[in-house]
């Protein structure tokens, strides 16, 4: 089943905070959730986004890492910072451009998504892909994702001039026209009824 | 007699809510040492009833696993899913039964406790009657449970009034579909639902109340199915909708049929199906006509065009679901709302084939079961009618008695707590319920249970309910009894025992069982095993609606689920009801029914002139006894909150985090303000999970459907001003000091 990728999609997301809560289940990271999540302006709008590392090709953490604590395996996952080379700087934190790192302060170590490699390496989806209810996050074949889903995948990101290409893929809408998320656009009332 | 033995800070010392972070043992400890045994079973919660597997050592649940091969979920769980394992070894689980003293409540010994409980029952029924005395039961127990406690009630207690917390949930729809159909349960299994063209979804907060129907509902997305989303709040599936309906709170009764006015007046309807499957059109059809589309845009406050095209899309398709939920039900009207939503479903054909029909989201865990044999105060096993001369002399013959000593229908939910609060009941047996927290006029249900002269209650923690007992049995965890359940799509599923009860609590099935023996009434009662309540059970609805003869706990195991009805081991059970569009009545046809409209029993008015609606977070369950000990879970959403809309929070200077007191014609309740555009103007929201100064249901009212009787939740009329923040003490709070952290 290696040839599944991972897929994240936010405008599936329903902020369960699911993927958060199983995410510090497992096993190689009890008790810290390393998944980044997001109410874009629960002001404005009900939408969230989940997301975990995008797992980049040549990753900026790493570019940055002082202490070449931060690898990348042959599966293409880039890992925490190795404990016994970690300075705790957070030099990855402040360069990744996605936000992803998270710096541990009492562990003095980064961690973040490893995408389950004790889990993916026994055949299993990562945890969060697993219980995810609505789907917003995904481990699937790219043919499944092809045939199944009307939003399509992008794994090519520029920040700046900074291209950044990544092992996870983001789903990208079709072209969606601006939508408004105020309750009173929809309204039939007078608009100065108050 | 039921009042607090101990001050509210103290019990809570003892009894809890306190918050549980980590597994049994600690996360290290349990990653250090792999688990037991996994055990497949479903979830505790919601009446999605997902298939996990729970990871247990040592007789304790110290985790989960998903299980990927049931294929309701395949593997997913929402959040409260994934945390429910932290129930297990939790610090304020009840180990002994308890009695009430006046230095609070003291650990004794089963014997005491049964024969105390049996003697005061029967006490208060020799001196007042039969009736004297009430049994509450739950919709989150097995159904083997369940008909424990309906043939309990009727036949050890004899008593007439016996009722349960799914009075809160599913009775607008069960009493709107038995009559359009012949039985309550949705007529399609969830894989319907992503081959409809159209989801017309009506008050149902999908993501947060049933989260795993989301995947559904994205998946018919993803096949070019346009969704439509009718709710006062935009919750967050509406992101995705194609057309949303703002609908003014208690006005869906209004919107529904000015779509069917539209689908009339344009000749959409489906002609064919009507004449060939339906009786009662006519009437309806003379009914929507009154509805023209400017008043029903005025009345909701959903533009016409609005309303024109959700009745076209649903009408156009050759495939629609309409599913709907409390939103739609926890009217003064809920059954009216539901048989409108039904005539449209019929009034279009859509019914009866793949990717089509009208479902109702049951919202407790064994929501759908819990019903179907017996708890409920006007039915008797397989959901027959407790009037119907037949269904009793089945049912008398299965239990062994004589069918008139059967008790005629009793009161409901409610009902039962207005009858203590006048006095005419004076005895209560209670399980699975928390009617301080749930029952709509808190301060009337606490008055009503300080009058009680004898209060028994069986649970696993202390709720803020069982504070009032006189005397608490220790019983059991879901995870602790195997036994069915039925899901929302109808289908019986099989809760594994994972675990033995821990310290001396017992099976609940035990406990009820015990109880019967102290009553004197053992021969009706000789169970040893969930098993044997459910080979009786199934007897018991042989040839009734829910037919559940021919299901045995290896068929369910082997078969992953089967759905009711299924008469016969032979037969492959229902998972779609009404086929072709024939219903379960004799005469094959589906039933158009009229729905007068009714106003609410707390209409908005100068004095209050804010609708005040409520409902659930993702995180939290019900009245919360569970999903507040779980410390991830409480910490995903602390504290209840005020939604208020900038346009209304600006005309009255609030901003965002300043304590707003919401009074109702009931009393009032302070809580900060959370400004979202998501929510109508016109419209507060506040969740319903919290005890005390914090309970929502302070500010509800006990107007019920006069026929589901269900509680109006989902309209009340409100003034909201601004406030100082209350001290966090219980005094301030009512009962119960807000706590979000345990050290």
């Amino acid at each position: 089943m290696s040839e599944r990728e991972f897929y994240i999609d936010p405008s599936r997301c329903i902020g369960c905070k699911s993927c958060m809560q199983a995410c510090e289940e497992c096993d190689t990271h009890r008790g810290h959730s390393m998944i980044n999540f997001d109410f874009i302006d629960r002001p404005e709008t009900i939408a969230t986004a989940a997301y975990v590392c995008f797992h980049c090709e040549d990753p900026t953490c790493a570019q940055v890492c002082p202490a070449d604590a931060i690898k990348k395996g042959l599966d293409g996952i880039v890992q925490s910072a190795l404990e016994p080379r970690c300075i705790g700087c957070s030099n990855c934190v402040v360069a990744c451009p996605f936000g992803i790192p998270k710096m541990k302060v009492a562990e003095e170590q980064m961690m973040k998504c490893d995408m389950c490699y004790d889990r993916t390496s026994v055949g299993k989806k990562p945890m969060c892909a697993t219980v995810c209810p609505s789907q917003a996050l995904t481990f699937a074949a790219p043919a499944d994702i092809a045939r199944d889903r009307r939003e399509t995948p992008t794994n090519v990101f520029y920040f700046g001039e900074q291209k950044v290409v990544t092992k996870v893929f983001m789903m990208v809408p079709e072209g969606v026209e601006a939508v408004s998320v105020d309750v009173v656009d929809y309204m039939w009332e007078e608009r100065a009824w108050l | 007699m039921a009042k607090l033995p101990q001050s509210i800070d103290a019990l809570i010392d003892t009894y809890g809510p306190h918050l549980n972070f980590t597994p049994a043992g600690g996360w290290l400890n349990e990653a250090q040492h792999a688990p037991d045994t996994l055990v497949k079973t479903h979830c505790c919660f919601c009446g999605q009833q997902c298939g996990i597997q729970l990871k247990v050592r040592d007789n304790t649940v110290i985790g989960f696993e998903p299980w990927e091969d049931f294929p309701f979920n395949h593997g997913m769980l929402c959040p409260k899913g994934v945390k429910r394992y932290l129930q297990g070894g939790h610090r304020d689980r009840l180990l002994d039964p308890l009695m009430r003293t006046d230095q609070g409540f003291e650990k004794t010994s089963w014997d005491t406790a049964l024969s105390f409980t049996a003697r005061r029952l029967r006490e208060l029924q020799d001196r007042h009657g039969k009736d004297a005395v009430a049994v509450y039961g739950g919709a989150s127990l097995t159904t083997e449970k369940a008909y424990l406690m309906g043939k309990f009630a009727r036949v050890a207690l004899g008593t007439r009034h016996i009722d349960y917390n799914g009075r809160l949930c599913m009775v607008s729809a069960g009493t709107a579909y038995k009559p359009a159909f012949g039985a309550d349960r949705s007529p399609i299994p969830w894989s319907d639902i992503p081959k409809a063209q159209v989801l017309l979804v009506v008050g149902a907060n999908v993501a947060e109340c049933a989260p795993i129907t989301t995947s559904y509902i994205w998946k018919c997305r993803d096949q070019g199915g346009k969704l439509i989303v009718v709710d006062p709040r935009m919750t967050p599936i509406t992101r995705n909708a194609d057309l949303y309906l703002p609908v003014r709170p208690g006005t869906d009764l209004v919107l529904l049929m000015g779509m069917l006015n539209v689908i009339l007046s344009e000749g959409l309807e489906d002609r064919a199906f009507i004449e060939a499957h339906t009786s009662g059109f006519d009437a309806v059809a003379a009914d929507v006509a009154a509805y023209d589309l400017r008043s029903v845009a005025e009345h909701t406050g959903v533009p016409p065009e609005a309303i024109e095209k959700a009745a076209r899309m649903f009408a156009g398709a050759d495939r629609a679901i309409a599913l709907h939920a409390r939103g739609l039900e926890h009217h003064s009207k809920g059954v009216e709302n539901c048989s409108a939503l039904i005539n449209l479903c019929l009034a279009t054909g859509h019914l009866g084939h793949e990717g089509s029909g009208c479902a109702m989201i049951t919202g407790q865990g064994n929501g759908q079961g819990g019903r179907e044999h017996g708890q409920k105060c006007d039915q008797l096993p397989g959901q027959r009618s407790i009037s119907d001369p037949e269904g009793r002399a089945h049912v008398a013959k299965v239990w062994g008695i004589a069918p008139e000593e059967i008790p005629q229908a009793g009161y409901s939910a409610v009902e039962i707590m207005e009858a203590i609060h006048r006095g005419e009941i004076k005895g209560l047996l209670s399980i699975c319920f928390n009617p301080l927290v749930s029952l709509p006029d808190a301060t009337f249900t606490r008055e009503a249970l300080e009058k009680l002269e004898f209060f028994g209650v069986i649970d696993f923690f202390l709720s803020e309910t069982a504070q009032h007992a006189d005397v608490v049995l220790a019983g059991s965890l879901q995870e602790e009894e195997e036994g069915v359940v039925c899901s929302a799509e109808g289908r019986v599923i099989h809760i594994q025992q994972a675990v033995t009860p821990p310290g001396n609590a017992r099976v609940d099935s035990r406990i009820i069982c015990d109880l019967a023996e102290h009553l004197g009434k053992k021969t009706f009662f000789p169970y040893t095993h969930p098993r044997e309540i459910f080979d009786e059970l199934r007897e018991a609805s042989r040839g009734g609606i829910a037919d559940y003869y021919g299901i045995t706990y290896e068929r369910i195991d082997r078969e992953q689920g089967v759905f009711w009805p299924c008469p016969s081991a032979d037969h492959p059970g229902t998972p779609r009801l009404f086929e072709g569009g024939v219903s379960m009545h004799p005469d094959g046809k589906c039933r158009f029914l009229q729905t007068p409209w009714r106003e609410s029993g707390d209409p908005v008015d100068a004095d209050f002139p804010i609708y005040l609606t409520t409902g659930r977070v993702v995180s939290q369950y019900l009245s919360g006894t569970q999903t507040r000990r779980i410390g991830g879970l409480v910490e995903q959403c602390p504290e209840p909150f005020v939604e208020i809309h900038p346009r209304l929070a600006g005309s009255l200077n609030i901003v965002p985090g300043d304590w707003i007191t919401v009074t109702t014609r009931r009393t009032e309740i302070t809580l900060q303000a959370s400004i979202v555009k998501t929510i109508r103007p016109d419209t507060v929201f506040i969740p319903y999970h919290w005890p005390g100064g914090r309970s929502a249901n302070r500010l509800t009212h006990r107007t019920l459907d006069p026929r589901s009787k269900i509680p109006e939740f989902k309209v009340s009329a409100c003034r909201l001003a601004k406030a100082a923040r209350p001290l966090s003490t219980s005094s301030a709070w009512g009962w119960g000091p807000t706590r979000t952290k345990e050290s």
